[in-house]
């Protein structure tokens, strides 16, 4: 389902996603937005079922749970009440259902305030971590990965071959918090060029995206270097050389697009887990974004704050998920078909 | 023997040996340091926070601990939990994404659809949702990590299992009636164990990663106990005071993954079956028959009887080759070869696959692989050069060329028209629209339908042969002094390779165009061509005509036995038979029978074994 999500690749890399005889463009863009909102709609109601599950799934008594084993039977008839639990489970999901679709996320336990308006202060800061750093791994690895597939295809500069592997291979598996670590020893404490926490200045935000799409761009670039080498011994590949073009129409105009699918395929899953990255990643930096917030709302158990910044997390990933789709659907139509790809 | 393979698989696979020794190493600091370092690690002594030095190596931290074997005692407890949250996952996925195939369809789409959802969110924010139920802690932990990761199993086997669910072999067991469980276990598992191992591979890293994570933002293990993740939480506050304290944790967390990583790409190279038992690049290993001996006077081999010298000695030569030899490391793909071609005439090249005629064909078009030498005394299409630098424009439009596959040789991303019209526009800076309407023009000549829409169409639209004659358009639009067509009509049906081959003539008769013709199909060639020449093992062995070839009037033994080994001969009575030849001892050595593989990258494939020597 959802119209070959970027997910769908699996995760080996998405050398065989191949064509499918494609329909009629019109169609093609019809029944693309007809499945993707069905799995749109499927997914949106996994994270409000998942969400909603927190509270059930408290072990023991939730509402002790809540306020902790020293509390007098009135504190937790009052819990109680408050989160409903006196009432059945299904009726308590319709209720919790239909405050998130009018836009209620309940009150933060420790606050007293409308989650939804610490969602509201916190995201910005967490958006501005994630929207640059998605572009720049994306600007990063596509020139980079293509250059260094041409220079060293046919096993060509075996040096460079080896010597980028290595380097990409070691950036891309370090973790997010470990780069950004490093990165504060060396840029904030060695050098005392830019700061290491905040967010209040630019200069604040250099180390955080830095950090934070080293990893994702060396990934990416990783395979569409590969790809790039598996395009170039394409035999159409052969037939432009035949037309004998510049270097600069030949790899543009000729391999970039039969790569774009692949790598925007990956680039979906390693975007989404470039926004857990940025969850783990605040802790680092102390910006006050979602993902320190929710990291001190679990640790203080207070759930609703947990479920509202949990839903709104999930429905970005949603977000960066539904955008791959439609960018592959305008650069490479045949992705409109749907269906599986690769398997 | 068989040592001696898997010694060769393993030193072939340097990323998977690398990963396997730092793993291995990782290994075993887990067992061996908890025991030897606790002490160090964990006695509470006056030299806190103590910098790099001679008594601690990475120094202390507030309480007097050595850093370094904090760091190495926790290898140990991070890769149990990494381990235990793993294998939980690879469970749990695997069951569900094998279990799902047995329940009733309802039930499997929606479980389907379900995993679907679960994987389009990061793994972390279903981790943190089990580590809000559970609370912080190290089970916690382990458990929100091996829920977040079973997703990713469930679909893997979930597809993998669907693709083998269809092969015979498991209709033939459902058939039998043999239990669901029972297929399962004994016929789908197994078959899709190796992408499982890499997922199993890699997934471990991110589980490592993901709790150490959680550690790291005090989600995961709590003291006193302590991970890398625990250790980089503790050493953050200080950061500043004391930086070389997030080293150690550091260094651990990034080998562990470069390590993982190199094990993950060298299990997906020895299960893939592209890379599987790929010979390394040929440098002088036991594979390669001796070196070739250019000393060895080719020509008394070639041509015997000098059958060649008239035939092939066009008189005005406007594509001259001469003394044309073509190597890949030590192995000579096309030796010696010369030839010339007429204006208006047609050459055929003609040999089994691996003879060397696509070769020769991409040397005169200057197409060859990278890492191919070409040597030769003279390449040259009439006043132009093919040795030197010829300039592009020329080359592009003095030289048509038609590949073998039509599929294969059209850019899957762009449409006709684009490439179609590429070399005009380019090099002869014919307007977009008027190059346009010039292939229109051209592909009604050649007899294609709907001309204008086919150029707005994709490849993957158009049937093998429309496409073929489409590229034979396209090759003739600057009106090329050469046609080089590479086995134009192997991959074309009967009736469809009749009709390219009219066209080929047609083109021929009205342009006056010359044409290098390669086939393994010597009744094509005969039918075609005015002079043959017939290759082996990259060789010319016999020059004839077409005339020769159609009449059957022959001479040559290599020549005759490929004629014999044409159905069309064994049609008119004769017993088909395979091809056994070589050039060096034509009474005895047999060369193997012709491949049926018709793909012919000579680039991939040696040259006939040659024989005793």
């Amino acid at each position: 389902m959802s119209a070959g999500s970027a997910a769908e690749a699996g995760p080996l890399p998405a050398a065989s996603v191949r064509r499918v005889p494609r329909l009629r463009l019109g169609g093609g863009w019809a029944g693309f937005a007809v499945r993707r909102a069905g799995g749109l709609l499927m997914s949106m109601l996994l994270l409000v079922l998942v969400t909603f599950l927190i509270v059930p799934l408290l072990p023991g008594d939730p509402a002790r749970a809540i306020a902790g084993t020293s509390s007098s039977p009135a504190t937790l008839a009052a819990i109680r009440r408050r989160l409903g639990l006196d009432e059945p489970i299904t009726t308590r999901f319709v209720h919790y259902l239909g405050d998130i679709v009018s836009g209620r996320l309940g009150t933060s336990f420790r606050f007293g305030t409308p989650v939804a308006d610490i969602v509201a202060t916190r995201l910005p800061y967490t958006v501005q971590l994630v929207i640059p750093a998605v572009l720049l791994s994306l600007v990063i690895a596509v020139p980079l990965g293509m250059a260094v597939g041409v220079l060293t295809r046919d096993g060509r500069r075996r040096r460079l071959g080896v010597g980028f592997g290595t380097v990409a291979g070691l950036l891309a598996s370090a973790p997010v918090y470990v780069v950004a670590t490093l990165l504060i020893v060396l840029f904030s404490i060695s050098l005392g060029l830019l700061p290491a926490g905040g967010a209040t200045t630019p200069s604040a935000l250099v180390l955080p995206i830095a950090a934070l799409c080293i990893g994702p761009a060396f990934a990416i670039a990783r395979v569409v270097r590969q790809e790039t080498a598996s395009v170039l011994a394409q035999d159409y590949m052969r037939t432009a050389r035949g037309h004998r073009l510049g270097s600069v129409r030949l790899h543009l105009r000729h391999a970039l697009p039969n790569l774009v699918t692949s790598v925007l395929t990956l680039s979906g899953l390693v975007l989404t887990s470039l926004l857990g990255g940025t969850i783990i990643l605040e802790n680092v930096f102390t910006c006050p974004g979602l993902g320190t917030e929710v990291v001190q709302a679990i640790i203080y158990k207070d759930y609703p704050v947990i479920q509202g910044i949990i839903l709104v997390v999930g429905m970005l990933a949603l977000l960066v998920n539904l955008l791959v789709d439609v960018v592959l659907g305008i650069v490479d139509p045949r992705t409109l078909e749907g269906g599986r790809r690769g398997h | 023997m068989a040592t001696d393979a898997a010694v060769r698989r393993w030193r072939r696979n340097p990323s998977l040996l690398s990963g396997a020794v730092i793993l291995g190493l990782l290994l075993a600091v887990a067992l061996v340091a908890p025991p030897l370092l606790r002490g160090a690690a964990e006695t509470l002594t006056d030299g806190a926070r103590l910098g790099p030095g001679a008594g601690h190596l990475l120094g202390t931290d507030a309480f007097g601990r050595d850093v370094l074997a904090r760091a190495l005692v926790a290898t140990r407890l991070t890769l149990l939990m990494a381990a235990a949250a793993t294998a939980a996952s690879f469970v749990v996925g695997v069951a569900i994404g094998a279990l799902v195939h047995l329940a009733p369809g309802w039930l499997r789409e929606t479980c389907l659809r379900l995993v679907d959802s679960a994987v389009a969110f990061p793994s972390l924010v279903l981790a943190l949702v089990i580590a809000a139920v559970l609370g912080p802690g190290t089970v916690s932990a382990i458990v929100a990590i091996a829920v977040a990761g079973a997703p990713g199993f469930a679909r893997l086997t979930a597809n993998l299992a669907a693709t083998v669910a269809d092969k015979d072999y498991v209709l033939t067991a459902r058939l039998l009636g043999v239990p669901g469980l029972r297929i399962l276990g004994r016929h789908v598992l197994p078959n899709i164990s190796g992408p499982l191992l890499v997922l199993l591979s890699s997934s471990f890293t991110l589980s490592l990663l993901d709790i150490s994570s959680l550690s790291f933002v005090g989600l995961g293990v709590q003291n006193p106990q302590y991970d890398w993740g625990r250790l980089l939480n503790e050493a953050l506050p200080s950061i500043f005071a004391q930086p070389s304290v997030v080293l150690a944790p550091s260094i651990m967390l990034i080998v562990t993954g470069v390590g993982a990583m190199l094990l993950g790409d060298g299990v997906a190279s020895l299960v893939d079956p592209r890379t599987r038992g790929t010979a390394p690049a040929p440098s002088g290993t036991a594979d390669a028959t001796g070196p070739a001996d250019p000393a060895r006077a080719p020509v008394a081999l070639q041509a015997p009887g000098g059958a060649g010298a008239a035939a092939d000695t066009e008189p005005d030569g406007l594509l001259t080759v001469a003394g044309l030899t073509v190597r890949a490391g030590a192995r000579t793909l096309v030796d010696d070869v010369s030839f010339t071609i007429g204006a208006g005439r047609i050459v055929g090249l003609v040999g089994e696959s691996g003879s060397g005629k696509s070769t020769i064909a991409m040397a005169v078009a200057g197409l060859l692989p990278e890492g191919l030498r070409v040597n030769a005394s003279r390449l040259a299409l009439g006043d132009l050069d093919l040795l030197g630098t010829p300039p592009p424009r020329r080359l592009a439009t003095e030289i048509g060329i038609v590949y073998q596959d039509p599929i294969g040789t059209f850019n899957p991303a762009l449409r006709l028209g684009t490439q179609l019209t590429e070399v005009a526009r380019v090099h002869l800076r014919t307007p977009r629209r008027r190059a346009a309407q010039d292939m229109v023009r051209a592909l009604a000549d050649i007899h294609v339908t709907e001309p204008q829409r086919r150029l707005r169409q994709h490849p993957h639209e158009l049937s093998g042969g429309m496409l073929q004659r489409a590229s034979i358009a396209s090759a003739m639009t600057t009106n090329p002094r050469l046609l080089i067509a590479d086995e134009p009509t192997t991959a074309l049906d009967v009736t469809v390779q009749a009709e390219v081959l009219r066209q080929f003539r047609r083109i021929n008769r009205e342009h006056g165009t010359a044409m290098l013709f390669i086939s393994h199909d010597i009744g094509v060639v005969g039918e075609l061509c005015d002079t043959v020449l017939v290759l082996h093992g990259g060789r010319v062995v016999d020059r004839t005509t077409g005339g020769d070839l159609r009449r059957g009037t022959v001479t040559h033994p290599y020549t005759r036995a490929l004629l014999a080994a044409t159905p069309a001969a064994v049609e008119a009575g004769g017993t088909l038979s395979a091809v056994r030849w070589t050039a060096d001892a034509p009474s005895a050595q047999p060369s193997g029978a012709p491949s049926d593989d018709l793909s012919d990258k000579a680039a991939d494939r040696p040259p006939a074994a040659e024989g005793s020597r």
